[in-house]
């Protein structure tokens, strides 16, 4: 539906918020946009076809989602319990979630070493069933892990604090058990929340680069070794920006195919 | 029918307690109270949604204080409504038959009959959002009822929707009752709502049952100040009782003296209700065994009826033994066509009369 609006002289305060918005809109858009730009898709189509571009772009891919769906089987039982529960120590537990965000990425890549190295508690564990992480797959899928899952737990959380507490209750007088309930309304009531907080962490995975080059630097994958894309563009750049060109460009040009492909699956039938 | 026995629930800033009720089949039961008095947590507790500290409940015989909700045959309708967004109406009122892993074509005609019952079947498709307030409070009432709960909790089903509305389900409730045979408890602060549709009415006040009783006692015999107030009762006294006439107390009120019958003695309170006055502008000559002149001090029109204030002289040297007060103003209610006929106005000297049975003291 279109609506007629009536032209009214912006004030002065308009003006320069328009103006002040236009330059950090512009500051946003432009360098991606110039670096896909280039780039001729002939270089990029060559770039992507070679071997440590392609399986970098697909241990990426691949290892932020594995940790995206972790991230959701751990995260969003927390989340519930989080917007549905008033206890002491509620806020202490909130800041814990938000810990990754505010510490140093390397050093959290160090911290989680400490824990799953094959020397040290839980390391030892996963190495006696063959999971090893120093140089895995299972290393980039941790750390990614580890820095991105807040913002899914923080989404998922106010997504269920949005759902009517009294859904639930009807559900269950209606005669849902607790799952039931959780599975048929809250859930449902809450995905898209809990959706736009995954693909904010499968985003944020993609572009780690601090925690994955501790743990890392290159893991063993499809049969060779591959390194995360953000690490393979910082190769790159050692030999030179000409060759770091193609691969930020397509870096780019992959993350926002894919934001805006599951951001149009996210609102979907939404009306404006 | 269900019975609960000294219940006691933390609602956070106060308890409910002593909560004792006993609901017969079938009955239309109000729990009337004013907002915050815990009506809803008293509800939700029953269902089972909230936690009890102590005491019992019982549905038709069989103990559900610890049972889960779901297993307790009880439907809930909450004043907003709560009906499922994702949800189309149709798919709202089949919820619970689907979790009972009903067969589809036994769920849609049960879908169906209970849609007519309620008078929405034109609305099945429908998504609840973009329902009326009367709509959707239809759709929750068949959501509820589809499962054929024994007891069927209302939460303030009918404070959100405009009078009109409100009204009209007044009538739509009564008759659903009427067809489905369910007990009902009804929560609300509306007096009004509470004697329109309750066989019988519970008083909640300070988180403790003030009285139970038919809505006809409430009007006659409230059994406290509190209850009298809430039932509208816009005359209350307090007075001595000072002798015995003709098998008639008198009491003192400080001005007039009335004539009521009690067996109480002494210092009391009691309640006149405003509809039970009759304004006139000569002596009535009748059987009533109140009459005294008074003064019209104000005029309070709500549109099809007036409340009329007469105020009475006082006693011009008050005695020890009377009972001092600053004014003493008796509230009648007529309708709008007496207001016409007596052409009453400020000041205007009336007479007002009521029967001694009229009064009643707490």
């Amino acid at each position: 539906m279109t609506k007629m609006r009536v032209w009214r002289k912006p004030d002065t305060m308009s003006i320069v918020f328009i103006v002040l918005g236009a330059l950090i809109l512009l500051f946003i858009f432009v360098p991606p946009l110039k670096t896909i730009f280039s780039s001729s898709p002939g270089t990029l189509w060559n770039t992507l076809l070679e071997e440590d571009v392609y399986s970098s772009i697909l241990l990426t891919i691949s290892a932020a989602l594995i940790a995206t769906l972790i991230g959701l089987f751990l995260g969003v039982p927390l989340a519930y319990l989080l917007a549905r529960h008033q206890f002491h120590g509620k806020r202490f537990l909130e800041a814990i979630i938000d810990v990754p965000i505010v510490i140093p990425h390397s050093a959290a890549g160090v911290a989680l070493l400490f824990v799953f190295g094959s020397n040290f508690l839980c390391g030892k564990v996963f190495h006696s069933i063959g999971l090893g992480f120093f140089g895995a797959f299972a290393g980039v899928v941790i750390a990614m892990i580890f820095v991105s899952v807040p913002f899914l737990i923080d989404s998922a959380k106010e997504g269920f604090k949005a759902v009517d507490v009294r859904l639930e209750k009807v559900a269950r007088t209606l005669g849902a058990s607790p799952w039931r309930s959780f599975f048929r309304v809250s859930l449902p009531l809450a995905r898209r929340s809990i959706f736009s907080g995954s693909v904010l962490m499968w985003a944020r995975g993609l572009s780690e680069f601090g925690a994955i080059v501790i743990i890392a630097y290159s893991a063993s994958f499809l049969g060779g070794r591959a390194s995360v894309l953000p690490i393979l563009l910082a190769d790159r750049f050692d030999l030179g920006l000409d060759y770091t060109r193609p691969v930020a460009a397509l870096a780019i040009l992959i993350s926002l195919v894919a934001f805006i492909v599951l951001r149009s699956i996210a609102y979907r039938g939404e009306k404006a | 029918m269900i019975t609960v026995k000294n219940l006691k629930v933390n609602v956070g800033e106060f308890l409910l307690r002593q909560i004792n009720l006993d609901i017969k089949p079938d009955e239309y039961f109000i729990i009337l109270g004013p907002t915050g008095a815990g009506k809803t947590v008293l509800l939700e507790a029953i269902a089972g949604l909230y936690p009890v500290l102590e005491g019992k409940i019982w549905i038709d015989g069989r103990e559900i204080t610890r049972l889960n909700p779901e297993k307790r045959g009880i439907g809930i309708v909450y004043q907003d409504q709560a009906l499922f967004p994702h949800l189309s109406v149709e798919e709202n009122i089949a919820f619970g038959l689907k979790l009972r892993k009903c067969p589809k074509d036994e769920i849609k005609a049960k879908v169906s009959a209970m849609a007519e019952t309620v008078g929405i079947s034109h609305l099945v498709k429908r998504s609840p959002v973009t329902l009326s307030g009367g709509e959707n409070q239809k759709v929750a009432l068949a959501r509820a009822l589809v499962t054929e709960p024994r007891v069927l909790l209302l939460d303030e089903p009918l404070s959100a929707l405009d009078p009109e509305t409100k009204e009209r389900m007044q009538g739509e409730l009564r008759e659903v009752h009427r067809r489905v045979k369910v007990t009902i408890i009804h929560v609300t602060h509306d007096f009004e709502e509470a004697i329109a549709l309750g066989h019988r009415v519970a008083v909640l006040n300070d988180g403790c049952i003030a009285q139970v009783g038919t809505p006809e006692e409430f009007l006659r015999r409230p059994s406290s100040e509190f209850v009298a107030r809430f039932a509208m009762s816009r005359n209350i006294f307090s007075g001595r009782i000072v002798g015995i006439e003709d098998g008639c107390a008198l009491i003192d009120l400080g001005g007039a003296k009335l004539m009521a019958t009690t067996e109480s003695k002494g210092e009391v309170r009691l309640s006149l209700r405003p509809e039970d006055i009759l304004i006139s502008l000569e002596p009535l000559r009748s059987t009533a065994r109140n009459c005294f002149q008074g003064v019209v001090s104000d005029i309070a029109d709500r549109g099809s009826v007036v409340y009329i204030s007469v105020t009475l002289p006082l006693d011009f040297y008050p005695t020890k033994s009377t009972i001092s007060r600053e004014s003493l103003d008796f509230i009648c209610l007529i309708t709008r066509q007496a207001l016409d006929d007596l052409q009453l106005r400020k000041g205007t000297r009336v007479w007002i009369t009521f029967k001694a049975s009229a009064i009643h003291v707490f």
